[in-house]
This record gives structure tokens, C-alpha cells and sequence, in this order.
């Protein structure tokens, strides 16, 4: 089947603007409606794989047009979109009831991942910035959702970070259109390789870094994330840590740095210092923490870290001429990193937004013997934990694996030893999270409390389901032939990106 | 010279939306900062003493379909422009965005020095 490209923005972009008409009395309908868009999302992202094509909007030929292209990594990452936005919306059927204006919150929710579809799919170095602003803007509005003191403050400052990240972009994508005449990444990248990089585009690609690594919270540019995430709406916590984080910082940055502008060995360099200090620097903050969302959120910005380390070894290793079968392997385990994060990560901050729903709090030292009282939840949490910690049969340990085994294949010996570090540092914390949470004394105030019911417990155990079965995605050939390979190979082949887009 | 002064603009804006303290002065420094790149954007089109980017009759060849060499010796970059009528938009939503969010702190906290609004920690 063919999948047509614009539909992975059309659709929810229309859904987008159809749902407030339906106001407070239609909110079922709205509801019906955002959750078909996205279930529909799904079925596309799955029909989309393996394909490779480049669409031309209104058929204006490549140079003068805008065109989207659909190769490897667009594939796996509208993929990690869409299963994690189908299950966050099938959350928040019963959890936003909570809230006044739901049928407003499915709009902005459907307007994010109409960018987040676009940053993934467009080819067209302008129209990429369009639509990461429209998922920013979409997520500022989202974080300060509630309304209320922390929320506004938390969105103020996400915003003008944001903002700032976004500007930059904006002043790097200037100077790209001023040096090379173009604005389609295919032929910015032939302008490169025929001229080399000058001050001008050595200083876009430092814009670009800084922007992009804004919007990815890569730790010298983190102050944001643990503010803005905890505060958000459970669900939208999960779509911002899983997907969005991702996807307009680490998708955007691996394709402008590999396709666009071709890997460097400083480049390669800067990559897996700033994904190491990440990792390092967010595990230790994240062990510190007593607010279960914050600790997640800082734990997020560690497991971006393996993602971006993983991507540049990969990259470094590609500069320096080395074995390309390492360099993919290194890539290929960030990729799948990536993914697996998408996953555990948004199912922990639905688990949170569970617990925090039943027991009225997100403070670790309030909660005590869950376990007994929210059983589902403390099930999916505990999958989520160990998927993150890196326990073996649950999907983060094939990530981290292979992020090992390639380091050192790569002779990186002390970055395997810093992932592995970090990974016990990660399961210390999430430990914490079930030792203070769901073991121990059930507290006074909290004997009352019940399970939730419905559509959160159905999106809970989807996502466990995922948790365990992602390791598949590695171990049978054909799904790893399928979906995570060609994903690899779109970096690892670097600037013959553009001879592939201008030859389809 | 031109582009010095751009930046030094862009640097401005920078400055001012790190650098003060209250909210509405932080937002007008991300305005400042939106403003330069556009400013930017504009002058990477610009060429003294072009033309409007329109093809009038006369310019066109209608048998090749050529474009006659005068007129794209002349005319100045239209792309530039397009980008920064987008950017403008996009500049405009995400400042009211801000400056609602403003507003509903003010509600809440009854200032707009940052240094006061400090519940978040850690």
C-alpha cells in the first residue's frame, strides 16, 4: 500500500481544528474523534514502513518546492510517534476528565503531533523549522495547561528557552539559504560537498547544535526540562519526554548534522561529550529528587544522553574512515535506544500520572505500600523500571547492550564503563521510585484510595506489553531488517542522502 | 557593516531576554532577537537598486518561456521574503502566547520580577 505523505500532517492538523467546535457538549464525539485520528496515524506509520519515496508538495519540482521525504528514519520515528500518541490519547480519555476544556487539550494534543509528524517527514530545511514551531508552540500551551502557579511559571520559562532555541534555528537556517542559495536539504548538502564548509555555515552548524540541543534539554541547555515536564498533564508529560524531546532534538539534530552538513571528527566528538555529560549529570540529578515526575524528567535527559552518544560514536567512527560495520552497530543502538525510550519512558509518566490521579500527590515521601492499592499500575511501573534500568529480558538492556558491545568493538572502553555506570545509576533510581512509592506503610490518608479503571489501565498494559516485546525488534531478523536497519543506514550513509533525494 | 549591525541587534536581544529580570522585558528581548533574523533574512535578498521580483510583459520570451537576462540581473531575491512573511507569523503566535502566559502569572503571583516567582526547586 502506498501511503500518502501529506496525510501524516493532514490528518491530525485537520482533527486539530475540528475538535473545538465541538465545545464542552460534544466532548464525547471530540474524544471518539482525536482517537481515531491517531489510531489511524498508527495504521499509516505501520503501512509506511520500508518504503522510501519523496512526495513534492503541489507538484512543484524539488529545487523551487517544498517535498517531504519518507526513508528509513522517517519511518521509525513517525512509528515511535505514533504508538506512543495513540496510547497517551487512549489515556487520556479518563484522565483529562479531570480538567475543564478537554476538547481544547485534544486540539493543542493533535496540533503537536501534526509537527512532530512534520519535523519527521520534511525535507525542506525552512518548512522543518515551521513545523518544529508548531509542535513548540503546541507544547508551551500544553505544559501551562492547568493554569496554575507552578504550571505558568514552568511554561514561561520552557517557552523562553524554547523560544530562544527556536530563534537560532531560524538564524542558522538564514545563513544556510545565504551561503548555498538553498533551502531542500538534498541540494544544500550537494552545495556543501561541492564547496566545503566556509565561517558562515561552520557558524550555522554551531547554531544548529545549540538550537536543536535546546530543544533535545542536552545538559548544558537542560534548565527547562525538569520544570516543564513534571508540570504538564501526565499525558502530555509522556508525549513531551517520549516523543517530542526526541523528535525535534535528536531526530532534527542527527539528520541536519549526518545529512545535511556530513559528520566531522569534532563534530563526532562534540556529540558523545555532550550525550555523556548528559547522561551522567541527569543520572545524578535524578537520584536526588523526591518528586516522582521530576525524578523522571531528569532521568530523561540521561536517557537522551545514550541516544546522542550513541549517534555520535557512530558518527566519529565514520569520520575517522573506520570499520563502517561498527559505526552502524553504534548508530543502529541508538536508534533503538531512542525508541525504547519513547516507549518506557511514556508509559513511567502515565504510571505517575495513575498514582498521582488515586493518591493526590507526586511527593515519594507521602506514598508508601502502593502496591496492594494500585496493582496494575504497580505492575506496569515495575516493567517500566526494569525496561529502563536495563534488566534483561525487557527492552533497554538490548539497546544498552549494543551500545556497549559497539563501544568496545570501537576500543571506547571507558565509555562502556560509563554506560554501564550510568545504567546502575538508573536502576538505583527507579529502585527508589518503588521502594518509597509502592512498598513499605500505606499512610493513613492514602487507605481509601482505588485502582483507576478503563482506558488508562488498557493504555498501561499496552505500553508494558511493548516494553517487553520490544527486545524482538533486535533478536528476529526480519523486523530488524525491517525497521531498525534501514533507519542506521540512512546516518551511516551521511551526505549520500542527497544524491539518493535528488536521484527518486 | 550592515550584517555588524544585525547581529549586534540580534546580540541585543540576547542579552536582554538573559540578562533582565521582568517578565515583559524578557519577551520584548525574544521579540528583538525574532526581529533581527528577520531583518537578516530581508537583507540576504536585498540588492541595491533591484527591482520588484515581478515579471512584467515584455520580460518574458513567450516562444522559449525564457526569462529575459535583464530582469534576474536585476530583481531581488523573493525567497528571503516569503520566509520572513512566515517567520512573522509564526513570531506573532508564539508572542501572544508568551504575553498570555504573562498575564495569568501576574494573576497568580501579582508580579512580574522572575526573582520572586521561584515555587519550582531542584
Amino acid at each position: 500500500m502506498i501511503v500518502p505523505l501529506p496525510a501524516f500532517v493532514a490528518i491530525p492538523l485537520v482533527t486539530a481544528f475540528l475538535l473545538p467546535i465541538f465545545g464542552k457538549k460534544g466532548k464525547t464525539i471530540a474524544t471518539f474523534l482525536a482517537n481515531l485520528a491517531t489510531i489511524s496515524l498508527l495504521v499509516l506509520a505501520i503501512a509506511s514502513i520500508g518504503q522510501t519515496r519523496v512526495y513534492e508538495v503541489g507538484r512543484w519540482s524539488i529545487p523551487l518546492g517544498i517535498n517531504l521525504v519518507l526513508d528509513g528514519l522517517s519511518s521509525l520515528l513517525l512509528l515511535a510517534i505514533s504508538v506512543v500518541s495513540s496510547a497517551v490519547m487512549f489515556f487520556s480519555i479518563r484522565y483529562m476528565e479531570q480538567y475543564t476544556a478537554k476538547s481544547k487539550y485534544l486540539s493543542l494534543f493533535m496540533l503537536m503531533v501534526a509537527g512532530m509528524n512534520g519535523v519527521a517527514l520534511s525535507g525542506d530545511i525552512f518548512n522543518l523549522f515551521v513545523f518544529l514551531e508548531i509542535a513548540s508552540l503546541a507544547s508551551y500551551a500544553l505544559v501551562g495547561f492547568g493554569c496554575e502557579h507552578e504550571e505558568l511559571e514552568a511554561s514561561f520559562k520552557y517557552m523562553v528557552l524554547g523560544s530562544i532555541g527556536s530563534i537560532f534555528i531560524l538564524f542558522a537556517v538564514a545563513l544556510v539559504y545565504g551561503n548555498t542559495g538553498s533551502l531542500n536539504m538534498a541540494y544544500i548538502s550537494r552545495a556543501i560537498q561541492n564547496s566545503g564548509l566556509n565561517i558562515g555555515l561552520t557558524f550555522a552548524l554551531s547554531l544548529f547544535v545549540v538550537g536543536f540541543g535546546l530543544k533535545a534539554a542536552l545538559v548544558p541547555f537542560h534548565a527547562w526540562l525538569p520544570d516543564a515536564h513534571p508540570s504538564a498533564p501526565a499525558p502530555i508529560s509522556a508525549m513531551l519526554s517520549g516523543v517530542l524531546i526526541e523528535t525535534l532534538g535528536v531526530y532534527a539534530l542527527a539528520r541536519v548534522v549526518f545529512n545535511v552538513f556530513g559528520i566531522s571528527i569534532p563534530m563526532g566528538w562534540l556529540l558523545i561529550v555532550l550525550g555523556l555529560v548528559s547522561m551522567v549529570a541527569g543520572a545524578f540529578l535524578a537520584i536526588g529528587q523526591w518528586d516522582l515526575k521530576r525524578l523522571m524528567a531528569y532521568s530523561s535527559i540521561s536517557q537522551v544522553g545514550y541516544v546522542i552518544l550513541g549517534i555520535g560514536l557512530g558518527g566519529l567512527i565514520i569520520a575517522r574512515n573506520g570499520n563502517v560495520a561498527w559505526a552502524s552497530l553504534a548508530i543502529l543502538g541508538g536508534l533503538f535506544h531512542l525508541v525504547n525510550h519513547s516507549v518506557y519512558k511514556s508509559l513511567l509518566f502515565l504510571t505517575s500520572g495513575s498514582v498521582q490521579m488515586s493518591t493526590g500527590t507526586r511527593q515519594l515521601k507521602e506514598m508508601g505500600g502502593l502496591a496492594e492499592k494500585l496493582p496494575v499500575t504497580r505492575a506496569t511501573c515495575t516493567v517500566a523500571s526494569a525496561s529502563i534500568a536495563g534488566i534483561p529480558p525487557f527492552s533497554g538492556f538490548w539497546s544498552k547492550l549494543i551500545l556497549v558491545i559497539a563501544a568496545v568493538q570501537a576500543h571506547f572502553y571507558w565509555v562502556a564503563a560509563i554506560i554501564v555506570f550510568v545504567s546502575l545509576c538508573t536502576l538505583i533510581m527507579y529502585l527508589k521510585v518503588q521502594r518509597y512509592a509502592f512498598l513499605g506503610e500505606l499512610p493513613e490518608n492514602l487507605q481509601e484510595i482505588k485502582e483507576n479503571r478503563g482506558s488508562m489501565l488498557a493504555a498501561m498494559v499496552f505500553l508494558a506489553c511493548l516494553c517487553v516485546l520490544m527486545g524482538l525488534l533486535l533478536l528476529v531478523p526480519a523486523l530488524r531488517a525491517g525497521i531498525l536497519e534501514p533507519a542506521a543506514k540512512v546516518l551511516v550513509d551521511g551526505v549520500s542522502y542527497s544524491a539518493n533525494v535528488i536521484g527518486m | 557593516m550592515l550584517y555588524t549591525l544585525c547581529f549586534l541587534l540580534f546580540m541585543i536581544g540576547l542579552y536582554c531576554a538573559v540578562v533582565k529580570k521582568n517578565m515583559v522585558k524578557i519577551v520584548i528581548g525574544i521579540m528583538i532577537m525574532e526581529y533581527a533574523v528577520n531583518l537578516f533574512l530581508i537583507m540576504l535578498g536585498f540588492r541595491t537598486g533591484g527591482t520588484a521580483p515581478i515579471v512584467s510583459r515584455g520580460q518574458l520570451d513567450t516562444e522559449t518561456g525564457q526569462i529575459a537576462a535583464g530582469f534576474l540581473n536585476s530583481s531581488v531575491d523573493p525567497l528571503p521574503q516569503a520566509l520572513v512573511l512566515t517567520a512573522i507569523v509564526i513570531s506573532l503566535g508564539s508572542l501572544a502566547l508568551m504575553i498570555s502566559i504573562c498575564i495569568r502569572t501576574y494573576e497568580k503571583y501579582g508580579t512580574f520580577d522572575i526573582t520572586q516567582i521561584r515555587r519550582l526547586k531542584g
